[in-house]
């Protein structure tokens, strides 16, 4: 019995652990409105309590009305991006026109489905107008659930900024007040000053956001700094 | 049988519940986390002192917990000592060493050595194992000149010229490493530090917010809290004020409380002086 | 969202951690998950990889230590590869794992060649290529244990890329890896923070100086180094370079009380 609670004690020799994720932070935002939609991300890229780096944007342009905001381990990330514009591509090639807002929706469920049992970390967003003109926006889960909402926030501030957007443009919470649209000026001030709260709790919030408008007009982006501590 | 009654503590650490805690997570139960310093803190000698500085920021996991902490801490009149770790830790024992030292003071009627305050931390750390989760930098000056040193959780010391600890140490030893030079002068040293604090503050992301610095010489101690507001919080583009009454009352009562009202009046007193 | 050393936060609330089975009425199932992972641990290893751009090219630099362990085990050990006349790449991590990397590139940039149609490989194509190859790995559970930094020219502007052995990839002005990353990168963001067109003469001091500082501060590392400068001028690699070193604080220091 001794020897066998002595041989318990050792252990295998200590061997790096390997795990195919990471989190790499960031926060994703989108607002629809009546006739434009967007997207705002901050650029921090990190790891632990690193800075990778202060300039990488996480929204992405997938047609000239549809933009896609991604988040959390940034391989998959880019891995995901460079399948959607193949896909893009394909589509267009074969179809003589862009793939609209809602078919994209459509399809990034079912990529990211595809990997139900080793799935993408990522949380998406899709952002664009719809076959009437009007901004539309779809979150999803990792494993491809989604959903059509007016606002969304996804990452690592989402917490933080979903209750905001709910008071702010959902108009909960309020007594003898009902939620009106907001233009999309309105739209970008509120984005930058909840995602400059955010950044003020939020260690992996950041650096700068990027806002991308889609309107008929097509996509307009703007940088706005956060702090960079 | 006697009346069961409440025992005062006579002092020291209650360990009451150690076992059935520790039984409790072994089963799966989430205790509620400390905050965290997850710092940058730093000290350097120069010519006739001791430069310590810290950036302000606490956090809770990936939350900003307290975005203006103060984590340099006093010790004693020629002593200050900056802390990283469990923010509950290094506050209470620098507190307690604190107190030490000053009943030393009063005791031998001298100013305390920093070495005298390096080895009552030491000897308290190593005594808990670690378990008193505090990274502190020690710094002071007293009449052998000035003194530095690092004490780690678990007990051990250093004595060197330049100490750096916490998430951000890295950056700031590397700053230190880079342009650290014996005999500087103050406003040498000071620069140096606050570039030190800097590092740790804009590339770890458990430091943030200010740079505090300390600045101990023989006879004077100059505690700069902020030295240097390195983030500024953004400008609000829109208002957030909501009308009167945006929060529902849902129910509300009124009732009278049945009381006396006296009136007593206070009259000044000279304090017993004798 | 997560937690700082552990693992990545839950997918979802409540849900399970990337990797982790999940049963779906009551969440989290136990880990027992014995996946097959191949490449458990790097066995001669190299340590950081720093490199900055400059006005008109990049300057990248590893040193030459083959570390076994603790073990310094070998002293010479090139860790810079040149790719091609505009792009080298520096690898930290397995050695092993690099020479193969090393040989399918330079495969990769003769098939290439044999072509013959004018076009070449990029420092943009190569880190793509890396990325594609690490985390097609990763994904195998298999990955090739290394960090990469791809410095090189790009249309005439200096371009820098980072990937790592998960495939996590992405450009910037200045990179390091591995300890280089906590220690160098700092000095170097300060340094493009005060001045962001630095000369070609100034990115080499700035490297040197913290080569240096990667020597007094990494356990591995050595304060022999190569480093590689790329214009459009093309690749020139110099060394190995020795730093020079300066101990004059040692003797301040007596003790520890």
């Amino acid at each position: 019995m001794a020897s066998a609670s002595v041989l318990s004690e050792y252990k295998a020799p200590i061997s790096a652990h390997f795990s195919p994720y990471d989190f790499n932070g960031g926060t994703v935002l989108a607002i629809a409105g009546n006739d434009f939609a967007l997207i705002a991300t901050d650029t921090r890229l990190s790891q632990g309590f690193a800075i990778h780096s202060r300039e990488c944007p996480k929204t992405f342009t997938l047609t000239n009305n549809t933009i896609l905001g991604c988040c959390g381990f940034h391989g998959d990330v880019l891995t995901l991006t460079k399948t959607l514009a193949a896909r893009l591509q394909i589509f267009e090639k074969d179809h003589n026109k862009p793939m609209p807002t809602a078919s994209i929706a459509a399809m990034l469920s079912t990529i990211l489905y595809y990997r139900r049992f080793f799935p993408y970390y990522t949380h998406n967003v899709v952002a664009g107008l719809d076959e009437e003109g009007k901004g539309c926006v779809y979150s999803f889960d990792p494993v491809g659930c989604y959903e059509k909402e007016s606002f969304r926030a996804k990452g690592s501030a989402s917490a933080m900024l979903q209750p905001l957007l709910d008071n702010q443009i959902g108009g909960k919470n309020q007594n003898g007040y009902t939620a009106q649209s907001l233009t999309s000026t309105q739209c970008v001030a509120l984005v930058k000053d909840v995602f400059t709260s955010a950044a003020e709790r939020d260690i992996y919030t950041g650096d700068n956001i990027i806002i991308s408008v889609v309107n008929k007009d097509g996509i307009k982006s703007e940088k706005f700094p956060l702090r960079r501590d | 049988m006697a009346a069961p009654c409440v025992e005062l503590p006579k002092g020291g650490f209650s360990f009451d519940n150690c076992a059935r805690n520790a039984r409790l997570e072994q089963l799966g139960l989430k205790f509620p986390t400390a905050y965290k310093t997850g710092t940058t803190i730093a000290g350097a000698i120069f010519k006739d002192g001791v430069v310590l500085g810290a950036d302000t920021r606490a956090t809770e996991d990936t939350v900003v917990a307290d975005k203006n902490c103060a984590k340099i801490h006093y010790l004693s009149d020629n002593m200050y000592c900056c802390g990283a770790g469990t923010a509950a830790d290094t506050e209470m024992t620098t507190q307690l060493i604190s107190a030490e030292l000053e009943l030393h003071r009063l005791n031998t009627g001298r100013v305390p050595r920093v070495a005298t305050a390096n080895r009552l931390l030491k000897q308290m750390l190593y005594r808990y194992q670690g378990h008193i989760g505090a990274a502190l930098v020690l710094g002071g000056v007293d009449v052998t000149g000035p003194n530095l040193y690092s004490i780690w959780p678990h007990g051990s010391t250093d004595k060197l010229p330049y100490v750096t600890m916490g998430s951000g140490s890295l950056a700031a030893m590397a700053t230190f490493e880079d342009r650290f030079k014996p005999d500087m002068t103050r406003e040498e040293a000071m620069k140096l530090v606050r570039d030190a604090i800097a590092a740790g503050i804009f590339n770890d992301l458990g430091s943030g917010s200010n740079v505090d610095l300390c600045v101990i010489t023989k006879d004077k101690v100059e505690y700069i809290r902020p030295y240097e507001v390195a983030n500024i919080r953004g400008v609000k583009q829109r208002s957030y004020r909501y009308q009167r009454g945006t929060t529902a009352i849902l129910s509300s009562e009124v009732k009278k409380l049945d009381l006396d009202v006296f009136g007593t009046e206070v009259k000044h007193q000279p304090m017993d002086t004798q | 969202m997560m937690s700082i050393n552990g693992s990545p936060g839950p997918l979802w609330t409540g849900g399970p951690i990337p990797g982790q089975f999940y049963n779906f009425p009551g969440g989290k199932s136990d880990s027992n998950n014995t996946q097959r992972v191949r490449s458990v641990n790097p066995i001669v290893t190299g340590t950081s990889v720093l490199a900055v751009q400059f006005k008109g090219g990049v300057v990248i630099a590893a040193d030459t230590l083959g570390s076994y362990g603790s073990l310094a085990k070998y002293r010479d050990l090139k860790r810079l590869l040149k790719v091609n006349d505009t792009t080298v790449i520096g690898a930290a991590g397995d050695y092993a794992d690099f020479q193969y990397m090393s040989n399918i590139i330079q495969q990769q940039v003769i098939n290439d060649e044999v072509i013959n149609d004018g076009f070449g490989y990029t420092p943009k194509s190569v880190h793509c290529l890396l990325t594609r190859i690490l985390y097609n790995r990763r994904s195998q559970f298999n990955p090739l244990w290394n960090t990469y930094i791809i410095a090189g020219i790009e249309e005439d502007q200096p371009y820098l890329g980072y990937v790592d052995k998960i495939g996590m990839a992405y450009e910037a002005p200045s990179l390091a890896c591995g300890f280089g990353a906590y220690v160098a990168l700092p000095i170097i963001r300060d340094a493009l923070e005060k001045k962001p067109d630095i000369s070609k003469d100034e990115a080499v001091a700035l490297i040197d100086r913290c080569m240096k500082l990667m020597y007094y501060r990494d356990a591995r590392a050595l304060n022999k180094y190569q480093l590689a400068v790329i214009t459009k001028d093309g690749v020139d690699i110099k060394g190995p370079i020795i730093s020079e070193t300066n101990w004059e604080v040692a003797h301040m220091i007596r003790g520890y009380e």
